[in-house]
């Protein structure tokens, strides 16, 4: 037997994006030995072992030969253990177990168990998609991803051994189609806002953020429900429109996040990273980039709870984001971007001792703690925050309050007013004119203040149902402006 | 013996020195000291000096028992500014919100009532009563505890150089004198030496301010205190001052008073009927947005403008998510 050669068609993720992969196999006369060449990363090579048990564990036969797989182009990095399938389906065609040319229409990509068993592998849409773009009608992969893969709109052949994918190409075996099993997945349960007594004005505050999309701060001493606040703004959003839910799904399959029974995610996420997160872990990062938070709550809402006590490099990191809606990772291989369109909810207390605002307890925070606090919300940062509003520890009277309205009534009026947001551009009244006018004379009020006042009064009077702005709705928007012992006009 | 060369030989030896002192280092010192160069230097520095034999040195200054050498000033207003009539107003550095804005409203009202307010740049209630002067165009003057080419802290660089634009910034200390914890004290007398009459608006218990209120009533002069909530500590000094006898403030004529002013009459602005059921309820005492809420029975966005309208006319302030009428 002289040289045989072998093809088969994958993508590798670069960050969300694909790039086409050709893994070639070729057996040659020689001592026999196992390589892979083609830039493979650790995990990739490991592949050589997992191959290599799997076939065993197939009861198929491992040539004794000289063998080389290629992953084509040779310069990109290969990342992962998504090459596994593809590496034994290549070699096996190589050695004639089964048909070279039943590769040419089947994609490939999982992760092989030391017993043959398929494993399911992350970023299965965005390499469905790239499979279906490649011109490759169906897909092989573990039972579980199958799901995903087929949100791609490409068929999943789903296998649970490597005997079976093999026994499939010999045309040997029939698995059952894949059938879409639609809205049978469960839905997490999602926090209403009946359970939040009292505090009005932020709930009214986090109706305008929902409606118009702002970013919110919630400041107040501890206790007094700012982060049960701000994991309720999903609650209130309208549901994700299916390209969205498919833009959501693509990022947290990449990131290995989705939960096997709910591949598609149809709820806006939500994410609240602990205040030690490191700059890579919010905006993304590592040698093959992964998405960090931000991306992670693309389309939802990001909640940053004690606010200030972030480091201030990863603070700074989320002003891009939050001003272009992306993140682009420079790396030696190349540029990742990823989606992070989200909508910003942060919570802090007013100083470092976390007593201010608090009627019940003295602020011991020296003067200097105090401003080295403030500076570390550089004006730019507070800057993205339409909404700013102070939470003080409310009395019992208000805790005695009945429930408040449930999320449902909430969603509904956002959801209407959005669509009047969305429509024709709302006129100012006179009064109203004059009226911000006379609040940029009276009040600490900058450029940019003046102009995040301009856009809530729009979603008040949106919420309104009104067709142009009033002074009514404008001094509401003034109200929620960021108070001056934040150190913003 | 000059006076100039005290403050030079205290600037030097790091001392606080009021009186020609009789020993060797001081004779030597005076011998070597050359006056037309320092002044000079003084000149080129933008800083004038005014020593305790001029006529033009402020006479209530000089009126206590243990007044400086001299003065040191800085800025664009003319020296007879510290003969005008004059009020400190002083108070704790950390204050509460209330504090911060009765400094700010005290500092603004008599200012605009053509006091020079006189405080010490500090943080906190110093801080606010300059601003509240400077807000509406009055004059104020900052007594500094370190050399006078100093701000002291940096975090008043910016409003030190707008008292100058149209006041004073003066210190007894030379420039080059650091600021040291011991020499507050010290300022305290030239802040209540400078003023016909002090007002503590916030301290504590042995704090820096209630210096400035014993050190004026030793001199004979008006003090008067800020009554506060008894269960604050922040207001536990001015209380026990008020205990002692001093005068409450409840308003700025009370101080106007004193010397014979009066205030702008408050100009009348149109309220929408929520506003004033607001106000009524702030009247009572300060209160959140949603006690607000509750206490009238407002929705949040009506209740939300209503309190804009009551700020943006001036009868109300934030703080901290409380309000408060003015």
């Amino acid at each position: 037997m002289g040289r045989v050669l072998a093809r088969i068609v994958t993508h590798a993720l670069v960050g969300l994006e694909t790039r086409r992969v050709e893994v070639e196999a070729h057996l040659d006369s020689g001592l026999p030995g196992f390589a892979i060449v083609g830039l493979a990363d650790r995990a990739c090579q490991e592949a050589k072992h997992r191959v290599r048990s799997g076939i065993a564990s197939a009861e198929l036969e491992w040539p004794l030969r000289r063998i080389t797989v290629n992953l084509a182009p040779a310069a990109l990095r290969k990342e992962g253990s998504a090459f596994d399938l593809p590496i034994a389906l290549s070699i096996l065609a190589a050695s004639g177990q089964i048909p070279r040319d039943s590769l040419s229409e089947h994609a490939a990509v999982a992760e092989l168990a030391l017993d043959g068993r398929l494993r399911p592998v992350g970023g299965m849409l965005a390499l469905a998609e790239a499979a279906l773009q490649a011109g490759l009608p169906r897909m092989l992969c573990a039972a579980c991803s199958a799901p995903e893969a087929a949100l791609a709109g490409i068929e999943p052949v789903p296998v649970r051994h490597l005997a079976d994918a093999v026994a499939y190409l010999r045309g040997e075996l029939d698995p059952k189609p894949w059938v879409a099993r639609n809205g049978q997945h469960r839905e997490a349960p999602v926090l209403d806002l009946a359970d939040l007594r009292g505090q009005e004005r932020a709930r009214r505050a986090l109706e305008i953020a929902a409606t118009g999309g702002h970013n919110l701060l919630l400041a107040g001493p501890p206790g007094t429900g700012k982060t049960m606040l701000a994991r309720r703004l999903p609650g209130i959003l309208p549901p994700l429109s299916p390209a969205e839910a498919i833009e959501v799904t693509r990022i947290h399959s990449v990131a290995g996040m989705l939960a096997a029974d709910r591949p598609l995610v149809t709820m806006r996420p939500l994410r609240s990273p602990h205040y030690s997160a490191s700059v890579a872990a919010l905006v993304g990062g590592g040698p093959g980039p992964t998405p960090g938070e931000v991306s992670l709550a693309h389309r939802g809402v990001l909640v940053l709870d004690e606010f200030a006590e972030f480091q201030r490099p990863a603070l700074e990191a989320l002003r891009q984001p939050l001003e272009d809606g992306v993140v682009s990772i420079a790396r030696v291989g190349g540029r990742a971007v990823f989606p992070a369109r989200f909508q910003l909810v942060a919570a802090m207390n007013l100083c470092p001792c976390g007593a201010r605002g608090d009627p019940a307890a003295d602020c011991k925070c020296s003067p200097q703690r105090l401003s080295a606090f403030r500076d570390k919300l550089s004006r730019a940062l507070l800057d993205r925050f339409d909404l700013v509003v102070a939470m003080p520890r409310p009395r019992a009277a208000e805790l005695a309050a009945p429930p408040g309205e449930a999320s449902d009534a909430v969603r509904h009026r956002v959801a209407v007013a959005r669509e009047r947001l969305d429509g024709a551009c709302a006129g100012w009244t006179k009064e109203a004119t004059e009226l911000l006018d006379r609040a940029v004379e009276r009040l600490p009020l900058s450029g940019r203040g003046r102009a995040r006042a301009r856009r809530v009064a729009e979603t008040i009077a949106a919420l309104a149902s009104e067709s142009a702005v009033g002074a009514e709705h404008l001094s509401e928007a003034l109200a929620y402006r960021s108070p001056t012992e934040l150190g913003a006009p | 013996m000059s006076e100039l060369a005290l403050a030079a030989f205290a600037a030097e030896t790091g001392s606080h020195v009021v009186r020609a002192p009789r020993d060797r280092a001081f004779r030597v010192f005076s011998q070597r000291f050359d006056e037309a160069v320092y002044l000079a230097g003084l000149r080129k520095a933008g800083v004038g000096w005014v020593a305790r034999s001029a006529p033009l040195f402020p006479p209530l200054l000089h009126a206590i028992h243990d007044p400086p050498p001299g003065l040191f000033v800085r800025g664009e207003a003319r020296l007879d500014l510290l003969r005008r009539a004059t009020v400190a107003v002083v108070g704790a550095r950390s204050c509460s919100p209330y504090g911060a804005q009765v400094a700010r409203m005290l500092g603004g009202e008599l200012a605009g009532a053509g006091l020079v307010v006189v405080s010490g740049l500090a943080r906190g209630v110093d801080g606010e009563a300059h601003r509240g002067a400077l807000e509406v165009g009055g004059t104020t003057v900052a007594v500094l505890g370190c050399g006078i080419d100093r701000d002291y802290p940096a975090a008043h660089r910016e409003l030190a150089a707008r008292i100058r634009a149209t006041g004073l910034t003066v210190s007894e200390y030379a420039p080059g004198v650091e600021p040291a914890p011991w020499r507050f004290p010290a300022r305290n007398r030239v802040i209540a030496g400078l003023s016909a009459a002090t007002v503590v608006v916030e301290a504590r218990e042995r704090s820096g301010a209630l210096i400035t209120a014993d050190l004026a009533l030793e001199e004979g002069r008006e003090v008067f205190a800020v009554p506060g909530e008894i269960t604050s500590a922040l207001s536990s000094g001015t209380n026990d001052l008020l205990k002692l006898g001093a005068s409450p403030l409840t308003a700025s004529s009370d101080v106007l008073d004193v010397f014979g002013l009066t205030g702008p009459k408050p100009d009348s602005v149109e309220l929408g009927s929520s506003a004033k059921a607001v106000l009524a309820r702030l009247r009572d005492r300060p209160a959140s947005a949603d006690e607000l809420a509750r206490l009238t029975g407002l929705d949040a966005g009506t209740l939300a403008s209503a309190l804009t309208e009551l700020e943006l006319a001036g009868c109300a302030i934030a703080g901290g998510g409380v309000y408060r009428a003015n």
